[in-house]
């Protein structure tokens, strides 16, 4: 059979079981636990199986997947390797929440795909390593630029896996009520078994599996909602209209006397907890919790933005003077990122030729643009749910997930003014992520649907994962081991170290997970400034200055990642501003100073060889094949 | 496959080297003008009922992204086809 077949067949088998559980709640009442249990059981299920018929212990197979992935299944893999437990739960919920500061993330994201396509992923198949350092180490001769290469592949590909570990884990004991610590074990099960069974191999079918159940499940919640208010299938086309009438709705909440007296009720709670909290006499201990009740009185008392005019108002306010500055370095840090992650760029090894790896860079941004497409229309429709189906009703007939969705977290419905009516004021957000994972219960869709978010939540939590746990363990195990401390390793050897590594690094990020340290969020915006200082200038260099040598490249990955690292921790913890710059955007000093170290280290030492200067430019031209041979001689 | 001459290697890169400049020029004025810096007067003007710069950071720009990087794949693969510089059989 071949891969279209099989895929196709999934994909109608998918939606099929999706259907007949929808049916059986309607006509059975199928417990919504069951619902869960079955999503979850059955997309475990089928990542393991894929892990295990495709397991391998060839070295091109294990390494980079045979080099065999056609450009459209490359990018469907891609797309999954790269959305995130963040992309999908919390993207649009940050979009609703931020307004137009939060599209900072949306642009960069897809933007650094631009990069990626006419910097990096045609020139990197062309050379035809294994992995990033490997290619650091190859272009620059000698295991020094190899080594940093590891270490900043860790630093940025560590945080980022133990958040979306922690990703597995809430989804796993919110919808199945397992407990969190034991959540992120099994969610473990799920991503072991791909990659140390088959590498690159696996985890690239089962990257494609787990990319049309995230993008199922995230459309259908969208375009049945479009469907149902506009009879118009297409939720981007149609969200216009929804954000004028959710500017109505605010507008009329703004006005309600009602809403006004229940707003003066946070107020003035607001303000008791405010007087306590400067009250010398209140214990220390006290002062954590009464800050955050503080600050949930003053978010509550304010009403919800709208403008007079028809349009669509503060939501879409653009920051001014620092504001935009902030929006720009963030953009442009996050596609350098994009462009700069060693787990995304080492897919583009994977195509069978260097015109497959640009038209993959297509395909890969094309079903990224899917969901990110989507993600605004999700937030409006959210909104919008939250304002027609929930405020205004009794509180008395409140609908039974409400208490369900309440041990979550995520939000809480409380009846402030005592009028037995559910205000706007009344709806307490603790975490925007309700936005995604709540809002099919919200707008009355039946919980298949919400099963269905579960398993695509899983999905793009477990093959990030993947895509991590693979760049980690090859780079200690291939770089690190093989290429520097034991070159006559067997491939038998290396593999088994590899599949160690993987196991190990597993079970250090879910420890670490399992802590719930509330600045692996944080750190994992960070890792878009650290790849995109250490990395980009020294890859995009080391292809399009034959004259960049090792001196360059190391002084320049170091002092930039230095400068970017100095600027974090400074801002973050002690008060250091350049320009007014945020943390996030960190990496927009460390990059300019990651290209002219290089630079002007590169031109003030010799030339690197007549030998790697032929190589730079035969990448330029596909299958001059020097490039692919001269690296492959050293496998 | 017959080995390249110097002429034709310096075409086929400046050919390569003018299409992602261009590329990237546009890329930028997307991304740093349209929608950032001159987002707010863009959102005087309305676009299916959006106002227009917002439109273009949260829609535009994005589409714009894959229709470049589509348009990328095109011209520099039938740019190898051209100058006989492909691999068909290795796989």
């Amino acid at each position: 059979m071949n891969l279209r077949k099989i895929f196709t067949l999934y994909t109608v088998g998918f939606l099929g079981v999706t259907i007949i559980l929808g049916l059986a709640e309607h006509f059975f009442d199928l417990p919504n636990r069951w619902i869960g249990w079955i999503f979850m059981g059955l997309s475990l299920g089928i990542y393991i199986v894929i892990g295990i018929l495709t397991r391998t212990s060839d070295a091109d197979q294990y390494y980079v997947a045979g080099r065999g992935v056609p450009a459209i299944y490359n990018g469907m893999a891609t797309g999954s390797d790269w959305m995130s437990a963040a992309s999908f739960i919390s993207m649009a919920g940050t979009l609703s929440v931020q307004g137009f500061s939060g599209l900072a993330y949306v642009m960069g994201w897809t933007g650094g795909y631009l990069l990626l396509a006419v910097f990096l992923g045609p020139y990197l198949r062309q050379f035809g390593a294994y992995t990033i350092p490997d290619f650091l180490g190859a272009r620059y001769g000698g295991n020094a630029a190899r080594l940093v290469g590891v270490f900043a592949a860790i630093l940025c590909s560590f945080t980022y896996l133990i958040a979306q570990v922690t990703g597995v884990g809430l989804i796993v004991s919110r919808f199945i009520g397992l407990d969190f610590n034991v959540g992120v074990f099994v969610g473990l099960i799920g991503v072991l078994f791909c990659s140390v069974l088959g590498g690159m191999r696996s985890v690239t079918w089962t990257q494609v599996a787990q990319y049309i159940i995230l993008i199922t499940s995230y459309l259908v919640p969208v375009v049945v909602l479009s469907w149902q208010l506009f009879s118009n299938p297409i939720p981007q086309l149609a969200y216009g209209k929804v954000l004028q009438m959710n500017n109505q709705s605010a507008l009329a909440i703004t006005r309600d006397p009602q809403e006004k007296a229940t707003r003066e009720i946070w107020k003035a709670e607001a303000a008791a907890a405010d007087a306590k909290l400067k009250d010398p006499a209140t214990p220390e201990a006290e002062k954590t919790k009464l800050a955050a009740a503080q600050k949930t009185a003053a978010t509550q008392a304010k009403a919800p933005a709208a403008s007079d005019d028809a349009k669509v108002g503060n939501y879409l306010t653009v920051p001014k003077g620092k504001g935009m500055w902030n929006f720009l370095a963030l953009t442009f840090c996050l596609m350098v990122g994009t462009a700069g992650l060693p787990h995304i760029l080492a897919r583009y090894y994977t195509t069978p030729s260097v015109r497959e790896a640009r038209t993959s860079v297509g395909w890969s941004l094309f079903f990224i643009f899917l969901l990110y497409f989507t993600a605004p229309a999700y937030a409006a429709f959210a909104r919008f749910s939250v304002f027609t189906k929930l405020v205004g009703q009794k509180i008395s007939d409140l609908p039974s997930w409400v208490t369900l969705w309440k041990p979550a977290g995520l939000f809480d419905v409380v009846d402030k003014a005592g009028d037995g009516i559910i205000q706007f004021a009344d709806f307490v957000i603790k975490s925007s992520d309700f936005v995604v994972l709540a809002t099919p219960e919200i707008a009355g869709l039946p919980f298949v649907v919400t099963g269905l978010i579960m398993a695509g939540g899983l999905a793009a939590a477990l093959s990030t994962a993947d895509g991590l746990l693979l760049t980690i363990a090859n780079g200690i195990s291939h770089d690190l081991y093989y290429k520097v401390i034991n070159p006559k390793a067997t491939l038998l050897k290396r593999l088994t170290i590899t599949k160690i590594f993987l196991i190990v690094t597993a079970l250090i990020s879910a420890y670490v997970a399992t802590f719930r340290l509330a600045i692996i969020v944080e750190l994992v915006a960070w890792a878009f400034s650290l790849a995109g200082s250490s990395f980009f200038p020294a890859l995009v260099m080391g292809i399009w200055w034959k004259r960049t040598n090792k001196a360059g490249a190391l002084a320049g990955m170091i002092s930039g990642l230095a400068v970017t690292l100095f600027y974090m921790i400074g801002s973050r913890f002690y008060g250091m501003s350049w320009f007014g710059t945020a943390t996030v955007a960190s990496g927009v000093f460390g990059l300019p100073v990651g290209f002219l170290v290089t630079w002007v280290v590169s031109l003030l030492t010799p030339a690197p060889d007549r030998e790697t200067q032929d190589l730079v430019i035969s990448v330029r031209y596909p299958t001059s094949g020097s490039a692919a041979r001269a690296i492959n001689a050293g496998h | 496959m017959s080995e390249l001459t110097e002429q034709q290697k310096k075409d086929y890169w400046r050919y390569n080297l003018r299409l992602t400049m261009n590329l990237l020029a546009i890329g930028f004025v997307v991304a740093y003008l349209l929608s950032g810096l001159w987002a707010e007067s863009l959102n005087e003007v309305s676009f299916l009922g959006f106002p227009l710069g917002y439109y273009m950071a949260a829609q535009g720009s994005l589409a714009i992204f894959v229709i470049e990087i589509a348009v990328y794949a095109r011209l520099m693969n039938r740019k190898d086809l051209e100058y006989g510089i492909y691999e068909e059989a290795q796989k």
